[in-house]
């Protein structure tokens, strides 16, 4: 056979080296396809597993009564209040610091500026700092130099120092995604910059930096080891009645029935790692939907 | 460019119109400021705090060569305390390089997948679940290796205890993964689709396009993405508390149980007096977790800002 003659019948379809190129593309699309599912399937596994073995122990009662038996048996009311008020207090003051920030770093710092560099620097460290550093410095600074002693107060500061950052980034980019044409016109009426801010810049960044706060929620519910030495307690036999107390928190809970004391049935952990996981995902999802809403929502 | 238009039109108008919005603006600035500055003062407060409560330790006690060469950990001997941590230095090290071996592939080849291949619905779905990877809170993530993980790497390799180095390196990788594949989804989209177009137009597969020029142009951001899911992984103190079988030795395996250094200070702080030796060689250890995470975080920013300057 003329070797031009096989050729020829290939003239108008793929060549061969574009038939292996177009089957390379697929494999590594199937393989880059299945790499990104097995980050998937823990997500899927654990939300199935621990609904199959801490489902039983979900009830009203649960939720809602203290634990018994040296914490073998019984509710998380205790736990699940308790994380409630580090979560608010650690909010009230996490919030209005971080986004007060991310209103200097958006609105006034000058750019290209050696202290914004420094600013910006500082955040990324300090979400960085690993969580039990966080411990430590709460500890050091909150329980022991400003007296706070172990209480729900110095806890909740700790938790603040820790989420501040994400605060003041997620407020950050929602301010910045505010069109800069909103402020110069606003300028343009005579407005000072704080007029700007108030009245223009925030309400429409407002919603985005919601969003970023729901899911600080869902992180400061999580954390165990900065409240460990600085308010959270492993059990109490009643309710805290004030900030200067110490208080169980659900994270704690989870940690101290699960290798601190013997003979606690399985569904209980695994009980309270559903509440706790179950909350986080709540939250999430909130924020999440709230986020495609607004983009839905844009006005510019 | 627009900072500059104002502060023009401030300096115009200040003179006449010195009013009570003025005064208002002035002063909502100040405050702005201070709080703007305050993420630089918690840095210095937590170096200071933590640097003032362990510094008695350093500057009198502290054997350099036996803290980070000797593996032995014995803060409560009565006799001859020893403050060692080449252990749990190692045992971190392991953990650390099991669970990026893990992450990094998968976090990659998730984020290349999510920013050059898929599309519409799976594109967001696939971008929600990973965020509930990153949502699962940390102490979650060690009853899943206590209760879960430990049964099964038991049962899969036949050894008598499932706490190893394995067990929390598959979780801190899990855990570290997320955010790797964040960042590396971002440093793919901060490549210029006139790159792809023009790899396109000569006629490259989309994988061409990625392997050849994506890839490339995204190096960097791959890698600060990378230190910074070390630094994660690194820092992550209750997972591998709960996971890693907390036992004193210099792993030889991947189905050795070890002691991290995070993990230590959160097992032993509860139980030491305030200001004994045992509790400052703690703080010293924080002090040490504290500069390793401050050194690769700085890295992977200067890493990052190469990228902006080129």
């Amino acid at each position: 056979m003329h070797p031009a003659a096989t050729i020829d019948t290939n003239r108008f379809g793929a060549e061969a080296i574009n038939l292996k190129n177009a089957q390379v593309q697929k494999l590594v699309m199937i393989l880059l396809g299945i790499m990104a599912t097995v980050l998937v399937i823990p997500v899927v596994m654990i939300v199935i597993t621990l609904i199959q073995r801490g489902g039983p122990a979900i009830s009203w009662a649960f939720l809602t009564t203290f634990p018994s038996n040296g914490m073998t048996a019984g509710g998380i009311f205790p736990a699940l209040l308790g994380t409630v008020w580090l979560v608010a207090i650690s909010l009230l003051a996490s919030v209005p610091l971080g986004v007060a920030a991310a209103i200097y770093l958006s609105e006034y710092a000058p750019q290209d500026h050696w202290l914004t560099r420094v600013i910006n620097l500082a955040t990324i460290n300090l979400a960085g700092v690993p969580s039990i550093v966080h411990a430590l410095f709460g500890l050091g600074a909150f329980v022991a130099f400003f007296h706070l002693g172990t209480s729900i107060l110095a806890a909740s500061l700790t938790l603040a120092v820790m989420t501040l950052p994400v605060v003041i980034v997620a407020s950050w980019e929602s301010l910045q995604s505010v069109p800069q044409a909103f402020r110069e016109a606003c300028w343009n009426m005579g407005a000072t910059r704080w007029q700007t801010i108030w009245h223009v810049v925030l309400p429409n960044a407002l919603t985005g930096i919601l969003t970023g706060i729901i899911l600080q929620v869902s992180r400061a519910a999580g954390e165990t080891a900065p409240i460990m030495f600085t308010g959270a307690a492993f059990f109490l036999p009643h309710l805290p009645s004030g900030v200067m107390d110490q208080t169980m928190a659900l994270a704690l809970h989870l940690f101290t029935i699960s290798t601190q004391v013997p003979g606690v049935p399985d569904e209980i952990p695994f009980g309270v790692a559903l509440v706790l996981f179950g909350i986080v995902l709540v939250v999430n999802t909130f924020s999440i939907w709230l986020r495609m809403y607004l983009r839905s929502k844009k006005k510019w | 460019m627009a900072s500059q238009l104002s502060s023009q039109t401030d300096n115009a108008s200040a003179g006449d119109l010195r009013n009570q919005d003025w005064y208002l603006d002035k002063f909502f600035q100040s405050i702005m400021f201070l709080c703007g500055i305050s993420a630089i003062l918690f840095v210095l407060g937590i170096f200071i705090f933590v640097f003032k409560e362990g510094s008695g330790f350093i500057i009198h006690q502290l054997d350099w060569a036996e803290f980070f060469l000797s593996p032995k950990w014995r803060p409560t001997s009565a006799t001859q305390a020893t403050y060692g941590t080449f252990a749990m230095v190692a045992g971190t090290a392991a953990v650390t390089v099991i669970s990026m071996a893990i992450a990094l592939p998968f976090s990659f080849g998730a984020a290349i997948f999510i920013a050059e291949f898929a599309r519409g619905k799976t594109r967001e779905w696939l971008k929600v679940i990973i965020e509930m990877l990153a949502a699962i809170p940390s102490v979650v993530w060690g009853f899943i290796g206590l209760m879960i993980m430990n049964p099964l790497i038991i049962d899969t390799f036949d050894v008598p205890i499932g706490l190893n180095v394995l067990n929390s390196g598959i979780i801190l990788g899990l855990m570290a993964a997320p955010i790797i594949t964040s960042i590396a989804e971002d440093a793919f989209k901060a490549v210029p689709d006139t790159y792809r177009e023009a790899a396109e137009a000569l006629g490259a597969t989309k994988w061409q396009v990625v392997y050849k020029v994506i890839l490339p142009a995204a190096k960097n951001g791959l890698l600060s993405a990378a230190l910074l899911g070390i630094g994660r992984a690194f820092g992550e103190t209750m997972a591998v508390l709960m996971a890693s079988g907390h036992a004193l030795t210099v792993p030889t395996s991947v189905f050795d149980s070890i002691r991290a250094l995070t993990a230590t200070i959160a097992a032993e702080l509860g139980e030491t007096p305030v200001g004994s030796d045992h509790y400052q060689a703690l703080f010293a250890i924080g002090i040490f977790l504290f500069s390793i995470t401050f050194v690769i975080n700085m890295t992977a920013d200067f890493i990052v800002r190469g990228i902006k300057n080129q």
